[in-house]
């Protein structure tokens, strides 16, 4: 294990920035986003929760596809460059490092989505552990250790120091390259590391959200759950925006448009959401007309049908995003509390 | 609150009410959800306190097109977004029966996490004090500091309802609404387009700023319409951040209650109210004084006119420097 | 607009005219052969009144570096009273524009009648002017629309 003490943070940010592009949590206007590195920023990497989770890097919220030139009667098709930079993603939680493996499921399979997959063939992870679970965590629920993150390199804050562990050969070429920053870590700093750990272990166990009981999501009561009448209850306040989506880590739907530029076609493709009344619209119209059915849709996905296609992991890694920033405050919580016991119980 | 719960019972009993649009209780003590409690359900879970902000008006559009008589639970601001609701034709008054209530402004729970304070489990009040309890140890404050934005300079009293429940005295806090208004005006463009840029750039087009306000109640939005051409979903450009905020507020301008909720919900914290005080302020001043929601009749100064009316070039002569 | 070093900047200007007075106004000004840059793209609506603040917005997101309006005058109004709620309106949408930073100078309202074909080219030259002095509209325009 390497370390390098906070007050020199900037150096190592430096070392990686010569070769790959950077992207940290940063603050601007009060909010914290993980974005690109530049001197003058104000990195957080202190801060548990972004707005937006880490997905941003490997699926932005809108990227172009492609481009149409029409010139008279001829259309030209122009293809992505597809050469990207490699980059680094550095200060990603435990949760959405876990969302990774969740949309690896989705655009990974066949047909490969090669969009995302050039980002992930790019992208190199250097995960955080949670020093300070907040209240609306419950990632445990989910078999996520928010002290033993996944990722290519695995850090821990501990006492304004920096430990750096390198996971895989992605991570470990990377960290021989900026080697000259760091210093050895010994047996004291392991002790360190160690007692942090163990300190947030115990928090995580008395989290309020600890014991979720996810049984019932067992892939075997899906038409039960479908039909559940306590969804025309959950469903009511429901505003129909589309926060929980986009601050989502593993919300992974998306919509592509064309944008006119008067001279040509730009198609990109932009995060969409099955809480808004077009979301899947096609030529005969919507297939979801109510809200009841749009926000069923969220949850019936997250804890039902994305289980059912994919070994029963569950679309939702607990990072309680949506818990803090729901306008009305309904959420995945109350949805597995509520749905997760039979009505007659 | 035992109050609201008798009056409610009350009107149950009697056969007054079917239904009653309020709050209820969520995970956490300062977590609530509007919700519709029914006669035959009764009133389990139900709560009002620091915690109720979310401006209820809205669900009525739908609420009361259906069977029966819904009660609505006000507080003074909502009854401004009431009336203009009411005003614009988008409520069945028959089916509702308005209830104002007492509020002494709400708490904002991202001020306590601004403050520092992580893993927020409980808050209990105390008067003008709030003890919270987080995962971390437990921390005093001010009721006062941690307010909503809306509440710190709101001067609204309860308009006329079918029935008031007057709440003891209360001295409101005393933000001049239009300050950060004229601290903006005062500036030179370029600084106001940087906080501009800045501040709308973090928008992330959740729409919760358009589907939370009152004033926002067409049936399909232009941003939803993908005839408009404009329905891009996502901020593809530094253009469309810039346009769906302008046309934002300028769709709910003179009808705006300046209710606040758009700011409040805003996941990013973009001081949204700054758009529709801004052209409140400016009605105002061109205009004369207007307060949209203060009656069901008036006309709204962008839907009306006088011939004397100043001209568009009046704005190279005011505004900043 | 394409900002060629060797040429001088000419700035690209909407003008949305009413039907019924300026639209007239410009005919006119074109029949008596009177002088305006044919950097100005007119865009006939029935009434001031048609114009939507969004009209304002997507000119400026497809290049335009200056938008006016035109009307009838004040109390003119082919449809008795378009042109007030057009003047409010407008009023509102400068003052916002002039709030989030971007260039007050751009924008502009202006009434022309039909008989005013001097009137329509003065206004047309001098808001040109006016806009190339301001340069490029780099605030509020879409990038992705650039040739």
């Amino acid at each position: 294990m390497l370390k390098i003490s906070m007050e020199n943070i900037d150096k190592l940010y430096a070392a990686i920035k010569e070769s790959r592009d950077l992207f940290l949590p940063i603050e601007s206007a009060g909010q914290v986003q993980f974005a690109e590195y530049t001197d003058d920023a104000v990195v957080r990497l202190d801060v548990l929760k972004t707005v937006k989770s880490a997905k941003d890097a490997f699926f932005p919220q809108s990227e172009d596809l492609m481009e149409f030139k029409v010139c008279g009667k001829e259309i030209d098709v122009i293809p992505p460059s597809g050469d990207m930079k490699e980059f680094v993603i550095m200060g990603v939680k435990a949760c959405d490092a876990k969302s990774f493996e969740i949309l690896d499921r989705v655009y990974l399979k066949e047909p490969i989505d090669s969009y995302y997959a050039l980002r992930r063939e790019k992208g190199l992870v250097v995960v955080q552990a949670c020093g300070r679970p907040e209240e609306s965590c419950f990632c445990n629920v989910f078999g996520i250790d928010a002290t033993a993150p996944v990722g290519d390199v695995v850090t821990y804050l501990v006492d304004g120091t920096l430990y750096w562990d390198a996971q895989t050969e992605k991570g470990k070429e990377l960290t021989e390259k900026i080697a000259s920053v760091f210093d050895n870590a010994d047996a004291n700093d392991d002790a360190k590391v160690e007692a942090s750990k163990a300190e947030t272990k115990a928090i995580m166990e008395k989290l309020p959200f600890a014991n979720l009981d996810l049984s019932r999501f067992n892939g075997e009561n899906m038409m039960e759950i479908f039909k559940d009448e306590r969804w025309n209850e959950l469903y009511k306040a429901c505003l129909g925006c589309g926060t929980c989506t986009f601050v989502c880590p593993t919300c992974q739907c998306y919509d592509i448009k064309d944008y006119d530029t008067g001279h040509g076609i730009k198609r990109f493709r932009c995060w969409d959401s099955c809480m808004y009344s077009d979301f899947t619209m096609m030529a005969h119209g919507n297939n979801r007309n109510s809200q009841m059915e749009r926000f069923r849709q969220r949850f019936m996905h997250k804890l039902v049908y994305y289980p059912s296609n994919n070994e029963g992991i569950y679309s939702c890694v607990g990072c309680g995003r949506c818990v803090n920033k729901c306008p009305i405050s309904m959420n995945i919580v109350k949805v597995i509390k509520t749905m997760g016991v039979t009505d007659n119980e | 609150m035992q109050r609201i719960v008798d009056k409610i019972n009350e009107l149950f009993a009697n056969g007054t009410v079917d239904r009653v649009l309020g709050w209820k209780v969520g995970e956490f003590s300062y977590d609530r959800t509007p919700y519709v409690f029914t006669k035959e359900g009764g009133l389990d879970g139900f709560a009002y306190d620091s915690f109720c902000a979310n401006n209820l008006s809205k669900y009525l559009i739908a609420e009361s097109r259906k069977e029966g008589k819904v009660l609505v639970l006000l507080k003074p601001c909502d009854t401004y977004s009431y009336n203009q609701l009411v005003a614009e034709n988008r409520i069945k008054t028959e089916n509702v029966y308005t209830v104002s209530i007492p509020c002494k402004g709400k708490v904002d729970v991202e001020k306590l996490k601004a403050m520092g304070m992580t893993g927020i489990t409980d808050i209990v009040e105390n008067g003008e004090e709030l003890t919270v309890t987080t995962l971390y140890g437990d921390e005093k404050v001010n009721r006062c500091d941690v307010l909503c934005e809306k509440c710190l300079a709101c001067q609204k009293t309860a308009k006329e309802c079918d029935e008031a429940i007057e709440g003891e005295a209360y001295e409101k806090p005393h933000k001049d609404r239009f300050a950060t208004v004229e601290e903006l005006e005062a500036m030179s463009p370029e600084e106001r387009f940087a906080f501009w840029r800045k501040e709308l750039s973090k928008c992330i087009r959740c729409n919760a700023c358009r589907n939370v306000c009152p004033a926002c109640s067409y049936i399909k939005c232009v941003f939803d319409n993908d005839n408009s051409g404009i329905a891009s979903k996502a901020n593809t450009d530094e253009f469309q951040e810039n346009m769906f905020h302008i046309i934002r507020a300028f769709h709910v301008a003179g009808r705006c209650t300046d209710c606040g909720e758009c700011s409040r919900v805003c996941p990013q914290g973009i001081p949204l109210h700054l758009l529709n005080r801004k052209f409140i302020k400016e009605i105002n001043e061109l205009y004369g004084e207007y307060q949209a929601g203060d009656n069901t009749e008036s006309r709204g100064p962008l839907t009306s006119f006088t011939k004397e009316d100043c001209e568009p070039s009046i704005v190279y002569e005011k505004g900043g420097k | 607009m394409q900002v060629n070093e060797n040429k001088e900047f000419r700035p690209r200007i909407v003008a949305f005219c009413c039907n019924w007075c300026s639209y007239v106004g410009a005919d006119l000004a074109g029949s008596s052969r009177m002088e305006y840059p044919a950097d100005v793209k007119i865009i006939r609506v029935p009434c001031s009144c048609r114009v939507n603040p969004m009209f304002i917005l997507r000119a400026f997101e497809r290049g335009a570096d200056g938008v006016i309006l035109c009307g009838c005058h004040p109390g003119d109004c082919h449809y008795s009273t378009g042109n007030y709620y057009a003047r409010r309106r407008m009023t509102m949408l400068f003052s916002m524009l002039d709030y989030l930073g971007i260039e007050k100078e751009r924008t502009r309202v202006e009434w022309v009648s039909a008989a005013e074909g001097a009137k329509f080219a003065a206004t047309m030259n001098e808001f040109i002017d006016t806009v190339k002095n301001l340069g490029e509209n780099r605030k509020l325009r879409d990038l992705r629309c650039k040739e």
